[in-house]
């Protein structure tokens, strides 16, 4: 029991800093890949081809001047970029990054806690993330920041409903909630997207919405709002808000290429190699890749398409995703009636 | 009328198809084209390291000629003043006192000569009314500063150095070179 433990402990401590580390590395990714997409070259000064870019930026955070304007509610103003903090950080209990190692003739399965409800798990943890900026608008006492932190607040609660809805026919599809089950199900090639084309589109543009990218960063678009909610944000409280936005990029990523593109599962390489911990490993090492294309292509997308107006947002997202996520699960329920899976 | 590149479009206003009003094949299309972006030939110069090579008549900034014996060149008749249209040019205008020969090489000399810098448009039209061959345009960038004031070159930014003079001929292409050999301009050479 106590190995187990341990064990868990490792594990969510080496989550803990991949993700911190991805996240670092995002943001010099991101600069890269916007640099690379316009025929520039980007960062290249700091350390060879600029990789210690993020190191440098970190420490200009911490550096700045701490500034809590007068007026503002000081707590919810240091409260606000906690909760996106915590929140951006907490998804990854649920996700399954691997199979199980075996070490010493017992098995760790790779995944922190296997809750038989994950996904509404994620769902609860990514909706408090919305309190972390709603907060952090309110508490600014700044008209800029408030009209950010409510385009935050009703983007992501619209999204949330075509994600919910795009999820549910997912879910009737495997006909469970665990995180894990639906990584399991897609072994040997098995991948949901392939029966879920359009429930993975709606959840990719609803990913997108609840990360706050583009083409959906309205909350913080420069032109129109100086900086949106983190306007009043000085120093390393602005840090955390910029650094929730990569952590929920990588989590989307991960949830993505978990619940569509068969997380860890390896099509064909189980029949070339039989030790199960090496399995294991690569099979992470495979996620990981899906994760980082993911990441490049919340990148890629970013500099490709102009960012929407606030009403065709809110257009697409009532009128648009949400009728066309019922469909998805009417057409689901159809078809698994036809094929006989239900009676 | 006929356009120029035969690439303009007439605008139509018309309904949206489908697939045009669900928007993901254009994202698809954005996305090709910035796919093909990714492996580009870079435009970056690394500026300190690499610089980027300018045209052979590019005008920057100026400089005031001594001549082969060191004396400075210009004698302040204000042509290149009355010649400037930015009014960027002031000068005045003194005479040479007993034992200045070696300094000046007429009797007459500027005492002060000021460019502002920031009014200056680069045309080199001062240099083309000069007559004495004093003023001349270079491929050197004027450096950026803080202060206004700072941009207005006052003679010690300008006159070359006896021993380290600035060379011009860059940008004296061949029809120039050419002109100047016409031989009623003969006191204007060089080599006087």
């Amino acid at each position: 029991m106590s190995s187990a433990l341990i064990f868990t402990t490792i594990l969510i401590i080496v989550i803990f800093t991949i993700t911190l580390v991805i996240a670092m590395y995002s943001t010099y990714g991101e600069r890269k890949v916007a640099a690379f997409l316009q025929d520039r070259i980007g960062p290249n000064r700091a350390g060879p081809f600029g990789i210690l870019q993020p190191m440098a930026d970190g420490v200009k955070m911490f550096m700045k001047e701490e500034i809590i304007p007068d007026m503002s509610n000081k707590w919810l103003f240091i409260l606000g970029p906690c909760i996106a903090m915590t929140t951006a950080l907490m998804t990854s209990a649920v996700i399954p990054w691997g199979n199980s190692l075996s070490i010493g003739g017992e098995s760790y399965s790779l995944q922190v806690t296997d809750v038989n409800i994950g996904i509404l798990y994620i769902f609860g943890v990514v909706s408090i993330g919305v309190y972390g900026i709603m907060i952090g608008g309110w508490a600014s006492n700044n008209k800029y920041s408030l009209m950010g932190a409510l385009r935050a607040s009703s983007q992501m609660i619209s999204y949330e409903v075509a994600m919910g809805l795009a999820i549910i026919a997912l879910v009737m599809m495997t006909g469970t909630l665990s995180v894990k089950e639906i990584a399991a199900q897609q072994s040997g090639g098995n991948w949901n997207v392939i029966y879920q084309p359009l429930g993975f589109i709606i959840f990719l543009v609803c990913a997108f919405a609840e990360c706050n990218r583009t083409p959906f960063d309205l909350p913080e678009c420069e032109t129109e709002l100086v900086g949106g909610y983190h306007t009043e944000y000085s120093s390393m409280k602005l840090g955390f808000y910029l650094f929730a936005e990569y952590i929920n990029m990588f989590i989307s990523s991960a949830v993505i290429s978990t619940l569509y593109f068969g997380g860890y599962n390896m099509p064909f390489i189980a029949r070339f190699i039989s030790d199960p911990n090496l399995l294991t490993l690569l099979g992470t090492a495979f996620l990981f890749a899906k994760i980082l294309f993911f990441i490049f292509f919340f990148m890629w997308i970013r500099w490709t398409i102009p960012r929407f107006r606030y009403d065709q947002l809110m257009n697409l997202g009532w009128k648009g995703l949400i009728p066309l996520s019922i469909a998805n699960i009417f057409i689901t329920a159809l078809i698994m009636w036809l094929t006989g899976k239900v009676s | 009328m006929q356009s120029l590149t035969n690439r303009s479009k007439v605008v139509v206003k018309k309904e949206m198809t489908f697939s045009e009003r669900i928007y993901l094949p254009a994202i698809l299309g954005g996305l090709r084209i910035t796919l093909k972006h990714l492996f580009k030939k870079k435009a970056t110069i690394q500026y300190p390291e690499v610089k980027r090579e300018m045209a052979g008549i590019y005008r920057g900034q100026h400089v005031l000629k001594r001549d082969e014996n060191g004396a400075e060149r210009c004698t302040a008749c204000g042509l290149c003043a009355v010649a400037c249209p930015a009014e960027a040019i002031t000068m005045t205008a003194a005479e040479r006192s007993k034992g200045d020969e070696k300094l000046y090489r007429e009797e007459k000399y500027a005492k002060v000569y000021e460019i502002n810098m920031l009014r200056c448009i680069f045309c080199g039209l001062c240099e083309e009314a000069c007559p004495k061959e004093a003023i001349f345009l270079t491929d050197r960038i004027v450096p950026t500063d803080f202060k206004r004031g700072e941009f207005i070159y006052g003679k010690d930014k300008l006159v070359e150095g006896v021993n380290n003079r600035v060379d011009v001929s860059i940008r004296q292409t061949t029809s120039v070179a050419e002109f100047k050999q016409v031989p009623n301009l003969q006191h204007n050479r060089l080599s006087n």
